[in-house]
């Protein structure tokens, strides 16, 4: 727990768009703080897509996505903006003056004055096989959908399902950890890596593994914790057998997250705002890029570009309704600066 | 000027909607889905990433092969049938004429 940062507006989620509502707040004199649950600022740009190009940037005929988010640093670098990445925002309160204070996944703590949701796709989560009762066994009562720490299986009996990188890369490590390891895959090939599926195969053939293919879990057991599942053949075959936890691993989707939960108005699954200056249905919070919904809206980042400038208007209203603003170009003002 | 092609989606067993669809304007399966008020996320946009636009193909015209991408997001998924493929992937051409689809259950 480190002290609380204290800034004009926070922004949740480093993608491009949150970054340039950097720029635009910066033209106001006002402070930002960035908070991503990636390591590393650009959001998908730069997790999911560096190296593709993009056609539509105004003023850029062709523009890698990983350039893009490069300038974007360079552009907003005069308002020196504070970051907190790796960690999502979780907690979320108003508070009677009406700033508001917002709490990370690892305690950290940000009072601001205002807040714009820039989060894009929403926070990347492990994707759930439909297996009836799930949810029975999470929250350390046997299911893990990631693994955060392997100790926490040294010695136990383990099964894990799935047949992606993750799921080959975690059967091979645990190998070594648990005191006995299963593999479910669906399927009779990996696509992964070649190189992890060799050697779960060959772990299996020492059988220092068990490799069950063609099956799926399909039954969980046990009575508040996990004691046994039940693996189905593609044939129809059923065997259950005895294990400490059930590993998943089916990759990550995109989910809302925590975004959903703090009282603003949600629509398909994003947040609903007003175009005038792109508020949500919580004065003070305002909601910019793919995660907000219009009539109209159009998923691109210029139209997320244009959403940063209004709603640094709305915020300026907000946190100074007396001030009277007034819009100067950047071409009088000179070099942008704090 | 091409002329307009058809889809059929099959919305339960022996029931299939026909929906007509251009091919003049680039469109992908998942985004004529979508366009027809199916309930789909498609959240990452068509670049294979999120899986939110998995269908069976049933039946109708053989596909040009899926690329790498679309077969590593469908490697990932719990549940995957023989014609299983990633909607935004599917260019709709005069060649898709006739395709059936049926949606794959949200999540899987």
């Amino acid at each position: 727990m480190s002290t609380p940062i204290s800034t004009d507006i926070c922004i949740i989620g480093a993608g491009p768009v949150g970054l340039f509502a950097v720029f635009e707040a910066g033209l106001l004199k006002l402070r930002c703080h960035v908070v991503d649950a990636l390591p590393q600022p650009g959001g998908q740009l730069s997790e999911i897509y560096p190296k593709k190009p993009i056609y539509d940037i105004p003023g850029f005929p062709e523009i890698l996505a990983g350039d893009l988010v490069d300038n974007l640093m360079k552009q907003i670098e005069p308002f020196q903006p504070t970051f907190t990445l790796g960690e999502r925002v979780e907690q979320f309160q108003k508070l009677d003056d009406g700033s508001f204070q917002l709490f990370t996944t690892d305690g950290s703590e940000i009072h601001c004055k205002a807040v714009a949701i820039a989060g894009g796709l929403g926070s990347f989560e492990p994707r759930k096989p439909a297996v009836e009762n799930l949810e029975q066994f999470e929250g350390g009562r046997g299911v893990h959908y990631m693994v955060r720490d392997p100790e926490h299986f040294r010695d136990k009996k383990i099964v894990i399902a799935g047949g992606g990188d993750s799921a080959l890369d975690w059967t091979n490590f645990l190998a070594n950890v648990a005191s006995d390891v299963t593999l479910v895959h669906r399927g009779t090939t990996f696509r992964g890596a070649a190189d992890s599926a060799e050697k779960v195969k060959t772990l299996a053939e020492a059988g220092k593994i068990k490799l069950v293919l063609n099956s799926n879990v399909t039954h969980l057991h046990g009575n508040g914790m996990l004691k046994e599942v039940t693996i189905t053949g593609n044939d129809g075959q059923a065997e259950t057998v005895p294990l400490d936890c059930f590993i998943p691993l089916f990759g990550l989707t995109p989910k809302l997250g925590p975004i959903g939960e703090w009282g603003l108005e949600i629509e398909n699954d994003a947040v609903k705002v007003d175009t005038v200056d792109y508020s949500t249905s919580l004065p003070g919070v305002f909601a910019i890029g793919d995660i907000n919904t219009y009539p109209g809206k159009l998923k691109l980042i210029l139209c997320g570009f244009h959403e940063a400038a209004l709603m640094c208007q709305g915020a300026f209203k907000y946190i100074f309704p007396d001030k009277k603003y007034t819009l100067k170009y950047t071409t009088v003002n000179g070099a942008p600066s704090m | 000027m091409q002329e307009d092609i058809r889809i059929y989606v099959e919305e339960a067993p022996g029931q299939r909607r026909e929906i007509m669809a251009p091919t003049d304007m680039g469109l992908s399966l998942m985004e004529l889905l979508k366009a027809s008020g199916y309930d789909i996320m498609a959240t990452c946009g068509g670049m294979a990433l999120c899986a939110t636009c998995h269908v069976e193909v049933l039946a109708g015209p053989a596909l040009p092969e899926p690329e790498d991408a679309e077969l590593d997001m469908l490697e990932t998924l719990p549940v995957v049938h023989l014609g299983s493929r990633l909607s935004c992937q599917i260019r709709l051409t005069p060649r898709t004429d006739g395709l059936v689809v049926r949606l794959a259950p949200t999540g899987a």
